[in-house]
């Protein structure tokens, strides 16, 4: 018994997207993102805010290996300072060489450099947690989703829904809970309502009050300092992370397609002018 | 070319001296400026232009791709990476590519269903369609190598998928997997021959399209009626009056083009191909684009590995038999009423069979995968041929003009390459 529960958790925490029946695994619930939608903007002070998440709970054992220290400055993401980079590159150490000597040596930081991995390599990381390395963040909102099925897939053509990523990233940080009873949960693994096949390998990273917000005028946390407030804002952070030039993309999207709309009105009209020379434009067909 | 002799003249002194030593601006003035277009032609013979600007959209978008991409298995990945965040614009010209593919799809597939309905397969255009099967064929291997060019979960394991299968061909199989692998899997080897073919293939795809726009330009366009031009009446020059139905019709698509690439950039694709490629773990659903759907769902619905892979490539291949298939002496399905029926039941069956291909092969799913891909093959093997007999077509019109202006026919039947007089007055 004791074996064939190991081995189905070697099995379970081995893969990343465990098979599971169909219908099996809840859908997760639609959030309202400030980026969803033709007008969507990242909140900037979420943005600070999940990076604040990201550098104090996550970054132990996740890397953000696409994401340099300067894109924190650049607009469409959280917008710190210059300034502000600089200082928070220099406090890291990163990897650099080999020198005249022929060593490799550790530098501070500086705004170039991409966020180094909190392990040397993937053996490492996975060591250190029971086998299974973390996975690398900076693409985690565009490389998860759920099935949305029939009629749904249609209408998020129309509708331009986009974040099955968020949200399913969002409800794993907050579906941890106890198992229903008569389920077991392999060891090393750790019940979550949203993941498929319900056993994920990475324990529970937030707890209310564990992140310390900023204080708004009045002494008070810009924004409640809870679990559901924290998910919903290192998912924003990761969203950001995944497409930082969500922002332009939609921006110039919307004076493109006006722009095509216009075009093709003065077309149309152009078409129908010269085709008035020839009279009858369309196809009558002779259908007896 | 087409065989009436050119009527262009040059203006100029240059022009003159030019064309006598390369007559180049003849050749596009009798094709593309003077060329006599059937006047009553519908929206869907705009596709044909729509599709060269798709094909130049993919090569302009590619080869700046190309610039900044790496097709080495451990750089593949970050390169795509460092195209989307760094590169100006490369967001942009990334979407645009990966989009533009599946935009190329769509107009292929509308182009495809109008030569059906309308019959432009049959007589005299047969080599017209079979070099229009061999860009089809051509388009569907650079997108599926272009697919794997990322490096992600579902470019190694798609690129595995497909290239297992083909060593179920006898004889040469293994020798045809080999060399496309380059090794004993997918790997290193097999991502680099693939960028290298997939930048080769899109010219070859571009000289097939000039010998498809040839062989059109012998008998000229067909038209909704099926019946050919008989006199300068039913005809209008390309210039301005396709051209301008063209580029108005290709504005419009930019914008379908467009609300892709701008608001739901990732919308046809998949999450999992945002993850590294590991040939340590297997996604738990593996599935082509969205446009190779029918065909995945066609080589899964057989059991046997062989059966699979020539159901597969059959299905493709029947296409180039249709000017033989359908016996029908009518060319356009506005005058065939009971083919019209059966043209709708194979446009659903290839939706079903698209739906079909991106479901897990359990359950029901499988017996509804073999029944729609025997009825797949029993529309053009056995349907098709038969209706031609069966069919009582309805009256043709006399001309093109009789139909625009409304004139109720009752004439015979076009009767294939005699029926298309050269006079086009």
């Amino acid at each position: 018994m004791m074996k064939r529960t190991l081995v189905i958790a070697a099995a379970l925490l081995g893969l990343s997207a465990p098979a599971f029946a169909a219908g099996e695994t809840p859908v997760p619930p639609q959030l309202k993102w400030s980026f969803s939608g033709p007008f969507g903007t990242f909140d900037r002070a979420q943005l600070q805010r999940g990076f604040k998440i990201y550098r104090e709970v996550c970054s132990s054992c996740h890397s953000l290996s696409y994401v340099a220290f300067r894109n924190l400055a650049e607009p469409g993401g959280p917008q710190f300072s210059e300034a502000q980079v600089k200082a928070l590159a220099a406090e890291y150490k990163i990897q650099d060489g080999p020198n005249e000597a022929g060593d490799m040596f550790e530098r501070p930081g500086r705004p170039a450099d991409r966020f180094p991995a909190p392990f040397p390599n993937e053996n490492a990381a996975a060591a250190a947690n029971g086998g299974k390395a973390p996975p690398d963040l900076s693409l985690m909102a565009k490389a998860r989703t759920y099935e949305r099925g029939f009629p749904w897939f249609i209408f998020d053509m129309f509708t331009q829904f986009a974040e099955t990523g968020p949200d399913y990233v969002h409800a794993v940080l907050t579906g941890y809970e106890e198992p229903p009873a008569g389920f077991q949960v392999p060891e090393g693994g750790h019940y979550n309502h949203y993941f498929p096949g319900h056993v994920i390998a990475m324990p529970n990273p937030l707890s209310d009050g564990q992140v310390e917000y900023p204080k708004d005028a009045n002494g008070q946390p810009q924004a409640p300092e809870t679990v559901e407030q924290y998910s919903r804002d290192v998912t924003a952070f990761l969203m950001w992370t995944a497409e930082p030039t969500l922002e332009a993309r939609k921006r110039i999207g919307f004076q493109a397609i006006l722009f095509l709309i216009v075009l093709s009105g003065l077309l149309y009209f152009t078409k129908k002018k010269i085709w008035a020379r020839v009279g009858h434009s369309d196809v009558t067909t002779n259908q007896a | 070319m087409s065989q009436h002799p050119t009527t262009y003249v040059p203006k100029s002194a240059f022009g003159k001296w030019f064309e006598s030593r390369l007559p180049i601006a003849g050749l596009i003035h009798s094709s593309f400026i003077a060329f006599p277009v059937p006047r009553n032609l519908n929206y869907f013979w705009t596709f044909g232009a729509i599709l060269v600007f798709m094909l130049v959209s993919q090569i302009v978008t590619g080869v700046f791709l190309a610039m900044y991409y790496t097709p080495n298995a451990s750089l593949a990945f970050q390169s795509v990476e460092h195209i989307m965040r760094d590169v100006n614009y490369g967001w942009l010209i990334r979407y645009l590519h990966a989009n533009g593919a599946s935009m190329f799809f769509v107009a292929v597939y509308i182009h495809i269903f109008r030569g059906l309905y309308y019959g432009s397969y049959k007589a005299p255009r047969e080599i017209l369609w079979i070099l229009g099967v061999i860009i089809y064929g051509l388009m569907m291997a650079t997108a599926f190598m272009g697919y794997v060019l990322p490096w992600g979960q579902m470019s190694f394991w798609g690129a595995t998928v497909i290239t297992n299968i083909l060593a179920a061909i006898p004889v040469v199989g293994d020798t045809i997997q080999s060399l496309l692998w380059g090794g004993y899997s997918v790997g290193n080897p097999t991502l680099n021959r693939f960028f290298s073919i997939h930048y080769l293939l899109p010219f070859m795809i571009f000289g097939v399209v000039l010998l498809h726009i040839w062989a059109l330009h012998v008998p000229g366009q067909n038209n909704p009626t099926g019946v050919p031009i008989k006199s300068g009446k039913d005809a209008v020059p390309f210039t301005p009056y396709a051209t301008i139905k063209d580029i108005f019709a290709t504005v419009v698509f930019m914008i379908l083009f467009a609300w892709f690439v701008f608001y739901i950039p990732n919308y046809l694709g998949h999450a999992d191909n945002y993850v590294p490629a590991n040939p340590s773990v297997t996604p738990a659903h593996i599935v082509p684009e969205w446009y190779f759907l029918p065909f995945y769902a066609i080589l899964r619905a057989i059991p046997d590995k062989l059966g699979g892979v020539i159901a597969m490539f059959a299905a493709i291949a029947v296409l180039a038999f249709l000017p033989w298939l359908d016996t029908s002496k009518v060319r356009s399905t506005n005058y065939r009423p009971l083919y019209k029926q059966f043209f709708w039941i194979l446009v659903a069956d290839t939706l079903l069979l698209g739906w079909l291909g991106a479901k897990p092969p359990e359950g029901w799913y499988v017996i509804v995968s073999q029944i729609a891909t025997a009825y797949y093959f029993i529309h053009f093997l056995i349907i098709l041929p038969l209706l031609g007999f069966i069919e009582r077509p309805l009256p043709l019109p006399n001309s093109i003009i009789d139909s625009v202006m409304g004139v109720k026919g009752g004439a015979g039947l076009p009767t294939g390459a005699n029926a298309e007089p050269h006079s086009k007055g």
